[in-house]
């Protein structure tokens, strides 16, 4: 692999810089963390009846993605290969900034996700996963007679 | 090929509405052109916009998040639904023949070089 050896993407770097600084200095809520910065970038949201969570991956066939949900941790974890050439290709390979690699998420799930009601979704390199909350958990109006 | 964040940020006031997340990309270059991939996820390809003007060259896409009715985000690292990165590209490129290929949100772009500025084998003609 070819590279300049003055990178001239300088904002780029700045950029890495200050994502490796939000990663090193955020405050993390759970000792399984759920720590900015890393692939797949996931956010994670509720409604009343359901955990949702989206992981944003990229260029990966969504076959090779292994989603496991045990003991109410949610475990996203798979490969992505490099599209940059092969290192005895002739090009210089200008700027490198996706990641390529395996790799694998580890998110605490809410105690009333139902781990036998889990739907899956892949769409334009987006993988929308959906839990359903234990129904008796969900608030419930009672009656006064 | 350079980056043109510098300009892209003054022209865009910091508005809320305006703002946008830095794909990450990858460029690499060889004799018949250069190779650009970007990681653009959540972005259906109706929303997705590439443009060329001049030697600016522009790609923005929107997040479609398809969100469940009354979603409360707890944690959000893709906390604005908009990419956008701007590239200046050099004179050797060809604009009018790129490629484009969109799947599985990832987006390769391919710039190819003008004829003339290929490498050519210049034969030898022995006297």
């Amino acid at each position: 692999m070819y590279r300049s050896l003055f990178p001239h993407d300088v904002f780029a770097e700045l950029d890495r810089l200050q994502r490796e600084m939000n990663q090193a200095f955020e405050f993390s809520p759970s000792i399984r963390g759920l720590a900015r910065g890393g692939f797949p970038a996931m956010n994670v949201g509720g409604t009343p009846q359901s955990v949702e969570i989206y992981a944003f991956v990229p260029g990966v066939d969504p076959d090779s993605i292994e989603v496991q949900l045990e003991k109410g941790v949610l475990t996203i974890a798979g490969e992505r290969a490099s599209a940059l050439p092969a290192q005895d290709v002739k090009a210089n390979v200008h700027i490198n900034e996706r990641f390529a690699g395996s790799f694998r998420r580890v998110v605490t799930m809410p105690d009333d996700a139902d781990p036998d009601k889990v739907s899956a979704r892949y769409r334009d390199g987006m993988l929308h996963i959906s839990i359903q909350r234990r129904e008796t958990a969900q608030p419930r109006r009672i009656s006064i007679q | 090929m350079n980056e043109k964040t510098t300009v892209a940020r003054q022209e865009n006031s910091p508005t809320r509405a305006d703002a946008a997340l830095t794909p990450p990309v990858d460029v690499f270059e060889d004799a018949t052109g250069i190779v650009l991939h970007a990681d653009l996820p959540g972005v259906p390809r109706d929303k997705l916009h590439l443009h060329v003007e001049a030697e600016t060259l522009t790609i923005e896409g929107e997040v479609d998040l398809n969100m469940p009715e009354g979603m409360e985000a707890t944690h959000a690292e893709v906390s604005v639904p908009r990419y956008r990165r701007v590239f200046t590209l050099s004179r050797e490129l060809d604009t009018e023949k790129v490629s484009a290929e969109f799947r599985n949100g990832v987006l390769t772009l391919r710039i190819p070089k003008a004829e003339h500025a290929q490498p050519r084998r210049i034969e030898v003609e022995v006297a």
